[in-house]
């Protein structure tokens, strides 16, 4: 059972059990969608004295707020005691693309160059991070939701808006990957 | 303490995208890429089984827990806000590798540096509730 945990989950396994973890929100009466986190987060920081669109009954998303504790706190537990010794089973044409950008492939989850402390001595590292950030939690209010909102709740219920958004996804993944890494690295 | 049932809820979500490998930077730079199935598999079979379970519940007018009704709400028909903003949103994902959910996951898996992330994921969505009125939807 442990071994069947901790190898690297199938495509087909995850997709389930994220399939699974909407199901079960919508059981318990709320929908799955976790970038409204951010907006509550700056309600309960005093957002919604000055601006309206943070001015709500937070109370009212206390359960996504556990369920964001939660995906910490499950993030750690992966990493503690159910990760695999294997490194990550990345495609070598990603390995060498990322390499010609200056990015090497270790087998972990994440670069070193962006994500290690060492990377965090370097202002510019805290730009990018900062600045893709910043575009994450933008993007995600201005069409309403992210991965979770849109491509998972927002598909299974046949949303035209929810598709256009995901193409918005790809048209900014792509234009990210293919035009400014290649300028930023 | 009826609220500690989404702890649990998430837990295996974030188990999940760990185990996954959704988590990470160098599977999005891969899909992004097309140079694996992995992402693609993952979001389409949740969004195949989604579609009937979703569809089920509907036909079946599935009651949750308490005994009210399960809504669908439809998203509202504002076509420019989910192209525009989508498209802002894709730009960080790829260049973060994240997206709120496993911005969160990474931090519990011990890259602090999601931080940095996260604290410019609030600026920005805060910067979107100061800016709305002036942004076409």
């Amino acid at each position: 059972m442990i071994e069947f945990i901790t190898q690297p989950w199938s495509w087909y396994f995850s997709g389930f059990m994220i399939a699974l973890i909407m199901v079960i929100l919508l059981f318990w009466g709320k929908s799955f969608g976790f970038s409204a986190n951010l907006r509550t987060m700056c309600t309960m920081a005093g957002a919604g004295k000055s601006v309206k669109f943070f001015d709500f009954d937070w109370k009212t998303q206390q359960w996504n707020l556990m369920f964001l504790v939660g995906s910490i706190i499950g993030g750690y537990i992966a990493a503690n005691f159910l990760s695999s010794p294997s490194a990550l089973d990345l495609s070598s044409h990603t390995i060498n693309d990322l390499k010609a950008l200056g990015i090497s492939f270790n087998g972990g989850v994440n670069p070193d160059e962006l994500f290690s402390s060492a990377a965090l001595a370097h202002p510019k590292t805290w730009i990018i991070l900062l600045t893709g950030g910043l575009l994450v939690g933008f993007g995600s209010r201005y069409a309403g939701g992210c991965t979770s909102g849109h491509a998972i709740s927002g598909l299974s219920n046949l949303q035209i808006p929810s598709l256009i958004a995901v193409i918005g996804f790809f048209i900014g993944g792509l234009t990210m990957t293919y035009i400014v890494m290649p300028l930023l690295f | 303490m009826k609220l500690i049932k989404y702890v649990f809820a998430g837990i295996l979500f974030g188990i999940i995208m760990a185990k996954s490998e959704a988590i990470s930077w160098f599977r999005i730079q891969e899909m992004f890429r097309f140079q694996s199935f992995h992402m693609y598999g993952i979001i389409g079979t949740a969004v195949v089984l989604g579609v009937l379970a979703v569809f089920l519940m509907k036909k079946l007018k599935a009651k949750d827990v308490d005994g009210n009704p399960i809504v669908f709400l439809d998203k509202d028909k504002q076509y420019r806000k989910y192209i525009i903003g989508g498209t802002i949103f894709g730009l960080g994902w790829a260049l973060t590798g994240a997206c709120p959910g496993p911005m969160f996951v990474n931090l519990g898996y011990g890259y602090l540096a999601m931080l940095v992330v996260i604290f410019g994921a609030l600026v920005g969505t805060y910067l979107y509730g100061v800016l709305k009125h002036r942004l076409p939807h």
